[in-house]
């Protein structure tokens, strides 16, 4: 738990903003991207007294996040003409059309007097001739990836128009061990894949991990006490507890999407229901009653309804519920069966695996079952989860049969697969929301 | 049951045995290692053991004479006749040995998603539970988990493999008398 302390107690402090004339560069991130934008990224400069390798390390992990979003191109350093040595003097923006840039960035760090290291950076655009924005932050020089994450996020937002998702975490299942006596241990990352660590040791099986939209805060289900239960995990305290006090096995649990509750599924004599679990009060409520398996719920981001899972209809299909858990409506009517439903944090579709053909595939749907598109297919894809701005959804993917799993994300358009680095192999992803 | 689950049920038994020995590694149980268990089709007589077999109301015995798993169809958890014979001698054996108390461990193959299967495979172990307890076997005496397809038995990704690891496995977990 070091490293997050660490992190959280030397987050970021903001110290000026500015932002000039509205940006005519522009990327509209619904359509798929075949020409991303070419972008010149220098790494940054270091002030007299500063340590060069801060500002390397940030301006390569800014280059790293945009082209790994699909959306931009990373222009190659030795192409450069210009090498700029003072950021607030206006750059040759001729220089830059040259290489065909259409947006600059330009940072300097500076060694502040009590340690901390100030990190400033400036988004030109290349063909206007002008600056779009600038931003500042003070902090530990260990707290360059942050900062690194946090410059990536504006850049994304100013040029897209929608929030970043690169200043997040990803929590999963890492698996070792033979198939047949798995090791499953609840770990943690950043979502580029730096800074993994283990939060449970692998004396006890885990699986399904998802991060609490509001909170540091996991929920997930373990087989700890034997049986199985869905569990709390507080990631800053490190505190573990039993969700609840059930008749039976728990597992399949979601937050709320406000957090103040965990919907899941207990199973009591061989059926499956989904309740929701007040997380203050306690209290649970049933929300199914069904002889057919109900698991997998998921709630939309305004609360007010439910997406799950269930085979009452001969095969699993997806089903759509008010929050209550009252007018249960069926949502799936393709060629398949669907499972492991996620709402999309922006409301306007639901991911989930499809198997069909002896194949499965991610995929998306709006919340009434029309517009289905598959994003991903293979031997095994699983469980979607999203990027917090809806954009990205990462899965996991074993490629062909007895290869084991680990981690992709895709686009929502289905372009710019691309995989996600574990120290073992892994399963099970579970986005963060942006961190604080 | 199936030409093709009977086929594979007949193979379980020996891959049960060892798969068994393998999970129960870290407990402190032992038993010898079995190299020819008898044909699935055949009937064993629990209470009346051969002169020569495990010893009677050992954990050996009842893998041996009795069988542990019983197997089910794609998607299914209804139980199969095949099922039924051996959760009957289940039953006559643990009518004999009252103290002996069990856990129905339900599982699924790899052929569909993680929770869906969790689920499953409780249904799996509820339909195994229940045929028991209509036997006379104490529902005090039972408990049930589910491992949905986290603790497939065969690790291979073929038909084969998936037909024995769509099984409900009962585990004697206390009341031994050796």
């Amino acid at each position: 738990m070091r490293f997050l302390t660490i992190l959280f107690a030397a987050c970021a402090a903001l110290v000026a903003a500015v932002s000039p004339a509205r940006a005519a560069i522009e990327i509209d991130i619904t359509r798929g991207h075949l020409n991303p934008m070419p972008v010149a990224a220098p790494d940054f400069i270091a002030a007299p007294g500063a340590d060069p390798r801060v500002g390397q390390q940030i301006s390569a992990l800014v280059r790293a996040n945009l082209e790994r979003s699909g959306l931009f191109r990373a222009l190659d350093q030795a192409a450069y003409i210009e090498k700029v040595v003072d950021i607030n003097v206006q750059p040759r923006f001729a220089d830059w059309r040259i290489i065909n840039a259409q947006a600059l960035i330009v940072g300097q760090t500076t060694q502040l007097p009590d340690g901390r290291v100030r990190i400033e950076f400036r988004l030109w655009d290349v063909t206007a001739e002008q600056e779009v924005f600038g931003l500042q932050y003070a902090t530990t020089p260990e707290n360059w990836r942050r900062i690194a994450h946090k410059i990536s996020d504006a850049i994304y937002e100013r040029l897209t128009g929608e929030k970043g998702y690169f200043d997040t975490r990803v929590v999963f299942v890492a698996e070792s061990g033979p198939k047949t006596r798995r090791v499953k241990r609840l770990a943690i990352m950043d979502q580029d894949g730096a800074n993994p660590s283990y939060l449970t040791s692998g004396d006890y099986m885990v699986l399904t991990p998802r991060f609490s939209p509001t909170a540091q805060q996991i929920t997930y289900m373990s087989y700890e006490s034997g049986s199985p239960r869905v569990f709390l995990f507080n990631i800053e305290t490190g505190r573990q507890e039993v969700l609840g006090q059930f008749p039976g096995m728990t597992f399949a649990p979601r937050f709320s999407p406000d957090g103040s509750a965990v919907l899941l599924t207990l199973e009591q004599g061989g059926n499956s229901d989904i309740y929701r679990m007040d997380l203050r009060s306690r209290q649970r409520t049933r929300l199914t009653d069904n002889p057919g398996i109900d698991t997998s719920p998921s709630g939309s981001p305004d609360g007010t309804r439910i997406v799950f899972n269930s085979d009452r209809g001969g095969s699993p299909q997806l089903y759509v519920m008010n929050a209550d858990g009252s007018d249960q409506k069926r949502i799936s009517f393709g060629d398949g069966r669907y499972s492991t439903p996620v709402w999309s944090p922006r409301g306007d579709l639901i991911a989930f695996t499809k198997q069909t053909g002896g194949r499965f595939q991610i995929g998306v749907m709006r919340p009434d079952g029309t517009g289905e598109r598959i994003l991903s297919e293979s031997y095994l894809d699983e469980g979607p989860t999203w990027s917090p701005n809806g954009r990205v959804v990462m899965f996991f993917r074993e490629p062909r049969p007895g290869a084991g799993p680990s981690l992709f994300s895709v686009d929502l358009t289905g372009q710019n697969l691309r995989p996600v680095p574990t120290p073992t192999q892994a399963s099970d992803p579970a986005w963060s929301p942006l961190l604080p | 049951m199936t030409f093709a689950a009977r086929k594979y049920a007949t193979r379980a038994l020996a891959l049960a045995a060892v798969a068994s020995l393998a999970a129960c590694a870290g407990k402190p149980k032992t038993a010898p290692v079995v190299t020819t268990p008898p044909p699935a089709a055949q009937p064993a007589q629990p209470t009346q053991p051969q002169a020569r077999g495990p010893v009677p109301g050992s954990l050996e015995d009842f893998r041996v004479s009795v069988g542990e798993r019983v197997f089910f169809d794609t998607d299914q958890y209804a139980l199969t006749p095949g099922a039924r014979a051996t959760l009957d001698k289940q039953a006559a054996w643990l009518r004999t040995y009252q103290s002996v108390r069990i856990r129905i461990e339900g599982n699924a193959d790899e052929r569909g998603t993680r929770e869906y299967n969790l689920a499953l495979g409780a249904r799996r172990a509820a339909a195994v539970k229940d045929y028991l307890v209509s036997l006379g076997v104490s529902t005090t005496r039972i408990e049930t988990v589910s491992y949905g397809k986290e603790r497939p038995l065969d690790p291979r990704t073929t038909e084969e493999a998936w037909a024995l690891n769509r099984n409900a496995r009962t585990a004697l977990v206390s009341g031994l008398s050796s």
